[in-house]
């Protein structure tokens, strides 16, 4: 297709995401906090659409949080990439897709390097091998797993049982879209619309009938910052951050917020607790939050997945003002069952019990 | 040119990150580390651009080079494509090598995260592992966290995790002829040996400071003595 005027402009922050074959690893943070995601993600992508998804128990953590807390050099990131490669290798595969950020950062960081300075992937391969004794192959196509359900945003949409549309006065939506800081500032041309337009999420919104929400802060990082949030006295840091984007979006009455990386949706749903404990303030209507949702929550939201099986459980600040904003049932006895229904107890309600 | 200049440029990421900085300070200006901390990453990559040895080992030891969250912003926003955040982890890396990190607050810091991070790479094959995060330590996570810990299994089970279990799956255990694969990375590329420098100079520091070493690493962890805030 030849491309001409705007059209060609918007074609530089395009990817073009293969449609099928998919070797697929797991994020350290979504695994531990949102473990229902990833389970969505291989629902929607195998069962309801037939895709082919592979994931082997032989991967493990790509060392990215490590690697931006210092604890690990550049070398020892890469050999454990190089030996992540290698696996997707020997299973058959050539695209590779992430559930994580950091390490779609990362995964991207050093294949760039490699590409820059030979010699240190010839070193690489050669750890690689002596250490493992795996042969060294790169990925044809590196995908972030947001970028697969924006690949099928229309998919789903089309098997769609509800849209992002509030069902008492038909308006969209306002959603609040977090891009997530490593998905596309280094290395803007590896994401949907790069820095500048970043797509990956309103493409989403767009496609199931929200209203996306633009605002001063809206690519602010969440906070994280690694170390600033795993070292317990660091932690003002990452609080300030989410208390800066709240403040910002405030105005503007998000219904929602959909976020990208695995770190994201935590702190933007934590401290709004904490914020809510410290200054007895909520961003919501009618003092609650601003429920933080995942990409593969939303998704599985519109398709019609019980809320309760997309793990929405694990969220401090409560979804059910949302759901009922579109009309999605759900059960508030089965919200903290157990497997088979069996009686777990619940979480005790914060001082701010309605957040 | 100094030394530590010429130890900092063998860094792939100084390669990278570290061209002609014009100091105009746009990365100053998007950081939200400078926001928060008393921190300039202009300053700091103009200091390693003077390749000044005396000022560079200054840099190693100060709170600094500790501030940085590593988002990158900086280098979407570099007119002249530097990556401020490449040349701190540079700076980091060479301020563990050579035992500076301990002069400083935020450096010592150093010692919670390589035993709680590196620690569940070489454990359980993952940088954050559930029955390590415990909610004494994150009250953040609020009464949820408080519940999931105590319910665990049935919580993950629920969650569609395969915590502890065979095969694929959320939280797996991860079979021990891969967790040797990594132990043997670490062990070939310098995890292990910056483990080990990491462990010997915060023991040396802990000794001076008159600490335990558990005593140290709740000290690091838990609490900040020093004025680190912009404002």
């Amino acid at each position: 297709m030849i491309y001409q005027g705007k059209q060609k402009i918007w074609s530089d922050y395009q990817k073009e995401i293969p449609d099928d074959h998919y070797f697929y690893v797991r994020s350290c943070i979504r695994q531990n906090l949102f473990p229902a995601s990833e389970k969505t993600f291989l629902d929607i992508t195998r069962n309801k659409l037939g895709k082919d998804f592979f994931e082997t128990e032989h991967h493990t953590t790509c060392g990215g949080i490590a690697y931006h807390c210092d604890t690990i050099p550049q070398e020892t990131s890469m050999t454990i990439i190089a030996r992540q490669f290698a696996l997707m290798h020997k299973y058959g595969y050539e695209n590779y897709v992430c559930s994580c950020i950091t390490s779609f950062g990362l995964y991207t960081e050093t294949l760039e390097t490699w590409h820059e300075f030979p010699e240190l992937e010839a070193k690489i391969k050669d750890n690689l091998w002596k250490t493992c004794k795996l042969e060294f192959a790169k990925p044809k196509y590196l995908a972030h797993a947001s970028d697969i359900i924006y690949k099928y945003r229309n998919l789903i949409a089309a098997q769609a049982k509800y849209k992002l549309i509030n069902k008492k006065t038909g308006q969209p939506l306002r959603v609040v879209e977090h891009i997530g800081c490593h998905y596309g500032k280094m290395f803007p041309s590896k994401s949907v619309g790069g820095a500048e337009y970043p797509y990956v999420l309103a493409g989403m919104i767009e496609a199931w009938g929200g209203e996306v929400i633009d605002y001063p802060e809206r690519r602010h990082c969440c906070g994280y910052g690694f170390r600033q949030y795993h070292i317990r006295s660091n932690r003002g840091y990452s609080l300030s951050n989410t208390h800066k984007k709240f403040e910002s979006m405030e105005p503007y009455k998000p219904d929602m917020i959909i976020t990208n990386c695995p770190g994201c949706p935590y702190f933007l749903d934590r401290w709004q607790y904490v914020i809510s404990e410290m200054e007895g303030k909520t961003y919501g209507e009618n003092g609650h939050g601003i429920p933080v949702f995942t990409y593969e929550e939303v998704a599985g939201l519109v398709m019609g997945y019980n809320p309760w099986d997309l793990g929405l459980q694990m969220h401090q600040v409560g979804v059910e003002p949302l759901l009922e904003k579109i009309g999605i049932p759900y059960d508030p006895k089965e919200k903290y069952k157990g497997p088979g229904g069996k009686d777990i107890g619940r979480p005790e309600l914060p001082t701010c019990g309605c957040l | 040119m100094g030394k530590l200049y010429d130890k900092l440029t063998e860094d792939y990421r100084i390669k990278e990150g570290l061209k002609a900085c014009i100091n105009c300070g746009t990365c100053t200006a998007i950081c939200p580390a400078a926001e928060f901390y008393k921190y300039d990453p202009r300053k700091i990559v103009d200091i390693v651009q003077s390749k000044d040895d005396h000022e560079i080992e200054n840099l190693l030891k100060s709170e600094q080079i500790w501030y940085c969250g590593e988002c990158m912003s900086c280098l979407t926003r570099c007119p002249r494509k530097n990556a401020p955040g490449l040349v701190i982890m540079a700076l980091r890396n060479l301020s563990m090598e050579l035992g500076y990190f301990v002069e400083s607050e935020k450096g010592r810091q150093q010692y919670a995260l390589a035993k709680i991070i590196s620690g569940n790479i070489l454990n359980y094959g993952y940088c954050v592992y559930a029955r390590t995060l415990k909610a004494k330590d994150h009250p953040e996570a609020g009464p949820l966290w408080e519940w999931i810990e105590q319910n665990m299994d049935d919580v993950y089970e629920r969650n569609g995790a395969n915590l502890e279990g065979e095969g694929p799956g959320a939280l797996r255990r991860i079979p021990q002829e891969d967790l040797d694969q990594l132990k043997k990375i670490f062990d070939h590329t310098g995890a292990t040996a910056r483990i080990e420098a990491i462990n010997r100079y915060s023991m040396e520091k802990a000794r001076e400071m008159g600490l335990t070493p558990d005593e140290y690493f709740h000290h690091v962890f838990n609490n900040t003595e020093k004025e680190h805030l912009n404002q």
